[in-house]
């Protein structure tokens, strides 16, 4: 950052924050960040299974990721637990903590810590692309970024959501006597998907399986635009054509999907812009809608923060870490074991 | 362009042929003529464009992108044309001002007017106004990797399906026509006349059979009908024509119109020779061995080849065995009755021997009693009989009544289930495909596969049982319980059985399905593989 004094430029990102075994952890403030295992303190930057995990002593997240948390795991998720409101910054040990929206999924944030004014950004996962169910991506100036990299390769710009709704509107014109199903993660995913149908016209109602009931049900209440939500009966099935039906991927290939007619099997995530992927999967209509920032946004995102150290986690690090190499940012991948394997989208990146 | 990419993209996914064709069917409608016909051309295989090396393109993405993120993207993703369409760079400006994509008629009509030199610099242009799928499309086309997830035959059923035309109608004028088909389409949407085919010698589709069944054979009269033999090849048309100006021309198509001449060039070398003056004949094609009929197998050889070694020319020559006449002397004779058709053919055939074509005889019979009797004791290559009705007239397509196939009873082996795996489409989520094998010194040796021959209600049983029994998985791939009392036992029926040097048990079935379920049966008193081999035909003996 300019103006930094000379104390300043002495200080590193790791004066800040260190690579332990449950994760990232700052020593001055005995805390972790989106720890992989339970730990005394936790700072949550948001739902996902990989990032928010149960049986940490005291949590410290915003209001919707302890209430998503707390619909997930139960309500003994911490045995205690603050909320954050957007902005508000505290103090814990020698450093100050505040939350800033980072636009991936409802409640998701960026976690800054300053520590004798040097700044450091993680950002959990985060997306710039507009999500009509959360708050968008505020960029915070820091001299360290950490990153993630889900789709850090130059192969991934994801093309506009809306034209990939308006491509299952298509199939659905063409095909009326078949079912719609699209494959979503519970979390974030499935309720962009249901506002990007209803800002495109759709206006009938969307059928859900169970499995994304709970989740659904927080984000209407939160006040999402997500229209009339009807969960799917087993007698409903056979009737479902011409409609839209949204579950797990994971029920695309169940016997659960058997009953409705001749489906039309769509599946919407990021890596269904590779064909190699979209075969795996099955998907018949591959969507690809992500929650993650694609190569443009990591990297523009990366120049607006003014970092001089990035730190990049899960997904793609080298091409990441090559790139900013080359822009006089000091990187480093950072390949944390556990990231990515239980989280939403990430998880279906090649094994 | 970037609409054809798109239902390329579509075609590859989808895996039922009658979705498959509703998509293309729409595509059709929706596209104007000279797009659509290009694409129609490119599903068919009759589309010429200015091929592109891949260092071509090698080398123009690396004029526009780091190396190491390029090695990086080719890496992860595993494919040059789909890594280049998804990171060549887009100008954002360009991207605002909306100007319409490049359609495929510009692309094919431009590319075709480039020299060489300029070549790499106009594809580059296109790439810079398409989208991720269009130069994806784009880049699989000009290099010449481009796989269409459809037959040409479909293609065509779909031009079919724009208006009240047949496809059997489409494959009679298309060897007549050329892209961009605009006569074709024209036609297909009644907006035009049938397209006048110049071709000398064209194709006519060809009369199909129905299998006869045992309730279709009691309203039948067996003095109405006149049998033979029904071959164990394939069905060919041949085509011997003098062209207006003296030039003598023969043709081989299979029996969806493909012309096969070039993989049967003794054949037409055969049809040229023999003194056939503009005639079209119906037939079945087989390989010979002298007077006798080499296996299927060998015959299998010869069509998987578009152009035959000098060693299979010489090994596998080809019989065309004839059955019908659809032009006499130049005279359509389709409008004849079969009877009348069959006795010119019988004049025809005799008038003009040769060796690498003949008659296939009648075989006559006073009821179905006896002639069951004599499908079953068939001459070697014969999978049955066929029944045609003698007043038959000859019209392309399937109609129910004139003509039958009469297939000789299938095989039965009773085999154990080993194991089993998710089908596709409609059945992904069920186990659907079954390996089966039979008992050899106490093992069971793998025999077969089949995903046919159950019915709905059998299929939910079989992958209940599946799920339930499962001893082992390897990725999509369930082992099943298979010992001598645990086993589950299939009866397999199939049409015939040949030796094959690429299955562990030596054997090959063709068309083997699941005739019954034998929950009756403890696996254990599954059949042996000598049960088999009894039925395998005797080994060719090589020459010395
Ligand atoms: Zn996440
Ligand atoms: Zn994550």
């Amino acid at each position: 950052m300019a103006g930094a004094s000379d104390y300043l430029a002495a200080m590193s990102l790791s004066d800040v924050l260190t690579i332990a075994p449950a994760g990232l952890y700052c020593p001055a403030g005995d805390f972790y960040i989106d720890p992989l295992r339970p730990v005394a303190r936790a700072l949550i930057t948001h739902g996902h299974a990989d990032h928010a995990r149960a049986g940490h002593g005291a949590v410290l997240a915003t209001r919707e990721t302890l209430d998503i948390m707390a619909l997930r795991y139960g309500e003994k998720f911490a045995a205690s637990r603050q909320a954050m409101a957007p902005g508000e910054r505290i103090t814990l040990g020698d450093v100050a903590i505040s939350f800033h929206p980072a636009g991936h999924v409802l409640g998701s944030a960026q976690i800054l810590v300053e520590s004798k004014g040097y700044r450091v950004v993680v950002s959990g996962d985060y997306k710039r692309a507009r999500d009509p169910t959360c708050a968008p991506f505020e960029p915070v100036r820091c001299h360290a970024f950490v990153s993630e990299a889900t789709f850090g390769l130059p192969v991934f710009r994801h093309p506009d959501a809306a034209g990939e709704v308006d491509r299952l509107l298509r199939s659905i014109a063409l095909f009326s006597d078949r079912a719609h199903m699209v494959g979503v993660y519970s979390l974030g995913k499935a309720q962009r998907v249901m506002a990007l149908l209803r800002e495109a016209g759709w206006e009938r109602p969307l059928y859900i399986h169970g499995a994304l009931e709970k989740i659904t049900d927080y984000y209407a209440r939160a006040g999402a635009p997500l229209g009339e939500i009807r969960k799917v009966s087993a007698a409903d099935r056979a009737t479902l054509a011409g409609e839209i039906t949204l579950c797990p991927p994971s029920s695309l290939q169940d016997v659960w999907s058997r009953k409705f007619p001749d489906p039309v099997t769509a599946v919407a995530s990021g890596w269904m812009r590779i064909r190699a992927f979209a075969r795996q999967r099955g998907a018949q209509l591959p969507l690809a809608i992500s929650d993650h920032a694609d190569w443009d946004d990591l990297r523009a995102t990366i120049l607006e923060t003014g970092c001089e150290s990035l730190w990049v986690t899960h997904g793609a690090e080298d091409a990441l870490v090559h790139w900013a190499g080359g822009q006089g940012i000091d990187a480093r991948p950072l390949r944390l074991v556990g990231y990515g394997e239980g989280d939403e989208e990430t998880a279906e990146g090649p094994a | 362009m970037n609409r054809f990419a798109a239902l390329l993209d579509r075609l590859a996914l989808e895996p039922s042929r009658n979705n498959k064709l509703r998509v293309l069917a729409a595509y059709f409608r929706e596209t104007p003529d000279s797009d659509r016909g290009l694409a129609l051309a490119a599903m068919t295989g009759a589309l010429a464009v200015a091929s592109i090396r891949p260092a071509t393109v090698r080398a123009l993405i690396a004029e526009r992108v780091d190396p190491e993120l390029f090695a990086l993207s080719y890496d992860f993703v595993g494919d040059l044309s789909e890594t280049v369409a998804l990171m060549w760079p887009v100008d954002p400006a360009r991207h605002h001002n909306r100007a319409p994509a490049p359609s495929l008629s510009a692309i094919v009509e431009t590319l075709r007017a480039t020299g060489k030199r300029d070549a790499p610099a106009r594809l580059a242009g296109f790439l810079d106004d398409l989208d991720e799928t269009g130069r994806w499309a784009l880049l699989k086309l000009l290099t010449g990797a481009l796989r269409i997830g459809v037959s040409a035959r479909l293609a065509k059923t779909a031009v079919a399906a724009l208006g009240d035309v047949s496809i059997e109608d489409v494959e009679e004028v298309w060897h007549g026509l050329a892209p961009p088909y605009a006569e074709l389409f024209a036609w297909a949407e009644g907006r035009g006349p049938r397209p006048v085919s110049d071709d000398p010698a064209p194709f006519r589709a060809p009369m199909l059979a129905h299998a006869l069944t045992p309730a279709d054979m009691e309203a039948l009269d067996p003095r109405d009908y006149i049998a033979e033999w029904k071959w164990d090849g394939v069905r060919v048309q041949a085509a011997v024509v003098d062209r207006a100006d003296g030039a003598r021309v023969a043709r081989l198509y299979s029996r969806a119109g493909e012309d096969m001449s070039g993989a049967f060039p003794d054949m037409i070398e055969a049809l040229l020779a023999s003194t056939f003056v503009n005639v079209i004949l119906d037939g079945e094609l087989l390989v010979r061995d002298g007077a006798a009929i080499r296996p299927f197998a060998d015959l299998q050889q010869r069509l998987n080849r578009k152009a035959p070694t000098a060693k299979m020319l010489r090994d596998f020559p080809p019989l065309l065995r004839v059955y019908d006449l659809l032009l006499d002397a130049s005279e359509d004779i389709r409008a004849t009755p079969f009877a009348a058709r069959r006795r010119r053919l019988e004049t025809l055939m005799r008038e003009n021997p040769g060796a690498a074509f003949d008659l296939s005889p009648l075989v006559p019979f006073a009821s179905f009693d006896e002639l069951a009797d004599m499908r079953r004791e068939g001459p070697t290559a014969t999978e049955g009989v066929m029944l045609k009705r003698a007043d038959s007239v000859y019209v392309t397509g399937r109609p129910k009544g004139p003509w039958w196939k009469w297939k000789r009873e299938p095989y039965n082996v009773d085999a154990v289930l080993m194991y089993a795996q998710r089908g596709h489409g409609k059945r992904a989520s069920l186990y659907s495909d079954f390996t089966f094998g039979v008992w050899r010194d106490g093992d069971l040796l793998p025999v077969g596969k089949s995903y046919f021959g159950f019915t709905d209600a059998e299929l939910s049983q079989l992958d209940k049982w599946v799920r339930e029994n499962t001893t082992n998985r390897f990725g999509p791939v369930r082992e099943v319980a298979h010992g001598a009392d645990d086993g589950l036992v299939l009866e397999i029926a199939f049409e015939g059985l040949n030796r094959s040097t690429r299955h562990k048990s030596g054997l090959a079935m063709r068309f083997p399905r699941i005739a019954r379920i034998r929950w009756d049966k403890k696996a254990g008193e599954a059949d042996a593989i000598a049960a088999l081999e009894a039925l395998l035909p005797a080994p060719a003996v090589q020459p010395p």
